[in-house]
């Protein structure tokens, strides 16, 4: 193969898609609406893991400490705990704060408030909010901590309660889990068939494109032309139809995300598709674009295949 | 030249297109095949294009097994064959010019070469002032003349004319077959199919009648006789 002949194959492939103009829009759109459903399933698949990532994120577990514990041992196990691999955050709130914190979600109570002035001493020791990586490595923490207060025999430990093996804190913590592993196991599920489904719809439109050109492509054959000859001007079309549609797709999805932007952040919490759009352009240019390049080549290739077998 | 070896073709409902046709054809000649519809005409021409393969016997071009050559290479003999149909055939997408343009660049040849080729072909089919429309604004007679300029445009050792008059009126039935007559005494083979009786015995030149598949007479300078 030469230049000329490239040269031939694209100026033959630019002229067809021009002169088949209602075949070249007809392709073209069909193929903007399966970019348009890749795009939308990337978007939904990104504001489906924030939603459950903010969801998960509401896991936690706390280890209450005994009135009196010295600080340095509770911030020694803070900095043990912050050297696991599981946890991502340690926040250690001290006897003061869990009583300014109690007395500020109890200023409507009097009798309670009034109760703890009767007291004379605080009676709440201080709290370590933890926050694991990944929902599923509460386990790991959990053993870390039963260990660490078998460690402290012999001398009382300093530990009161770890609200991880109560039997409601774990079972909601199993709820959140089996929940978002459900949602995002539905949500793949459904993200490929629809991928799947279009794709599908886009390979037929194609096969009926080419279709048209059947005769075209048995005259060309007798005429004494090679396959390859044939069938690159086809395969410079599909992507053509796959450029057009990328672009078309790319340029829809500004005013739509800007659109949708600030209500899938009020909605689903965290993450804004119009902000999230513009910061990972380049990867949706690659990913349409390259989508709409590819389908077009492999469907025009894998569609004129059966009219060349003369 | 072309040789057809005891070639039958039988399809699958078991009716027979052609049985055991043999004959040859020589370099320069003018060969005519009549008969009636179904006769076997046009079966006979494709199997020279490999475009049917036959169930027995075998067709040679220049020595070579037509059914025997791999689909890639079948590209190289077909330059070899310029190919007029009854339906003309041309790309709907291409003018006059890139329909002619388009055989010659299959065949791979030089920009300078078609520039100069095509206008010269279409003046020889009379249609240089025609070369920008497209098929569907020529009359069938303009998009016949285009289909010739197509198939000699490549200078094919053979032509073959399949009811090239078929679908035009008697004076642009005349007009293909003198061209026709002229690319033949140029020195390039001709096997026409046809059922006009009058192209047949104006053309004074060797006639194969098939009837019901098989060749029934093969005459020098034969006429139209069914």
């Amino acid at each position: 193969m030469n230049w000329l002949t490239i040269k031939r194959i694209f100026r033959a492939g630019m002229l067809d898609f021009w002169r088949n103009a209602f075949v070249s829009a007809a392709s073209t759109l069909v193929m903007t609406v399966t970019l348009f459903v890749v795009g939308m399933a990337i978007f939904g698949g990104v504001v489906l893991g924030s939603a459950i990532q903010s969801f998960r994120d509401k896991a936690d577990v706390n280890v209450y400490f005994v009135p009196g514990a010295a600080e340095d041992q509770i911030l020694s196990l803070e900095k043990s705990l912050q050297a696991l691999p599981e946890v991502a955050t340690v926040q250690y709130v001290s006897a003061d704060d869990a009583l300014t914190n109690f007395r500020e979600a109890h200023q409507n109570d009097q009798l309670t408030l009034q109760a703890l002035d009767e007291l004379g001493t605080n009676p709440l020791g201080a709290v370590l909010n933890i926050k694991a990586k990944d929902i599923s490595q509460y386990d790991a923490i959990g053993q870390f901590l039963q260990n660490q207060e078998t460690v402290s025999t012999g001398q009382p430990s300093i530990i009161d309660k770890i609200n991880y093996f109560d039997v409601q804190h774990r079972a909601a913590l199993d709820r959140i889990q089996q929940i978002t592993a459900m949602a995002q196991f539905v949500g793949k599920i459904f993200i490929a068939i629809l991928i799947l489904v279009t794709l599908l719809i886009c390979f037929n439109t194609m096969r009926l494109a080419i279709y048209t050109s059947r005769d075209e492509i048995q005259v060309q054959r007798l005429v004494g032309a090679s396959a390859f000859f044939i069938r690159a001007p086809f395969m410079v079309e599909g992507v053509l139809y796959g450029l057009v549609a990328g672009v078309v797709t790319l340029l829809l999805f500004y005013p739509l995300t800007w659109w949708m932007g600030n209500a899938t952040s009020a909605f689903f919490g965290g993450i804004n598709v119009f902000s999230y759009y513009m910061a990972h352009f380049g990867q949706f240019f690659l990913i349409i674009v390259g989508t709409g390049v590819v389908l077009g080549g492999v469907a025009s290739f894998l569609a004129v295949r059966r009219y060349l077998k003369i | 030249m072309i040789y057809y070896d005891r070639v039958s073709k039988i399809y699958a409902d078991n009716s027979i297109a052609l049985e055991d046709v043999s004959f040859s054809v020589e370099p320069g000649e003018f060969i005519s095949i009549v008969g009636h519809s179904g006769a076997g005409k046009t079966t006979l021409v494709k199997m020279l294009l490999a475009e049917e393969r036959p169930t027995t016997g075998s067709v040679f071009f220049e020595s070579i097994n037509v059914h025997e050559l791999p689909l890639s290479k079948m590209n190289d003999l077909r330059r070899k064959i310029g190919t007029v149909f009854q339906d003309f055939r041309l790309l709907p997408n291409k003018t006059a010019y890139e329909n002619v343009a388009f055989a010659m660049e299959a065949a791979g040849r030089a920009e300078a070469e078609i520039r100069s080729d095509v206008p010269h072909v279409l003046e020889l089919v009379d249609l240089s002032e025609k070369a920008n429309n497209f098929p569907d604004e020529l009359s069938g007679g303009e998009q016949q003349r285009v289909a010739i300029a197509r198939a000699i445009v490549n200078q094919p050792d053979v032509i073959i004319a399949d009811e090239p008059t078929g679908n035009l009126d008697p004076v642009n039935t005349f007009e293909v077959v003198q061209i026709l007559k002229k690319i033949n005494d140029l020195g390039t083979t001709i096997i026409l199919t046809t059922h006009n009786k009058g192209v047949i015995d104006s053309l004074k030149k060797r006639v194969i009648t098939m009837d019901k598949g098989r060749v029934s007479r093969d005459d020098k300078e034969g006429k139209y006789i069914l």
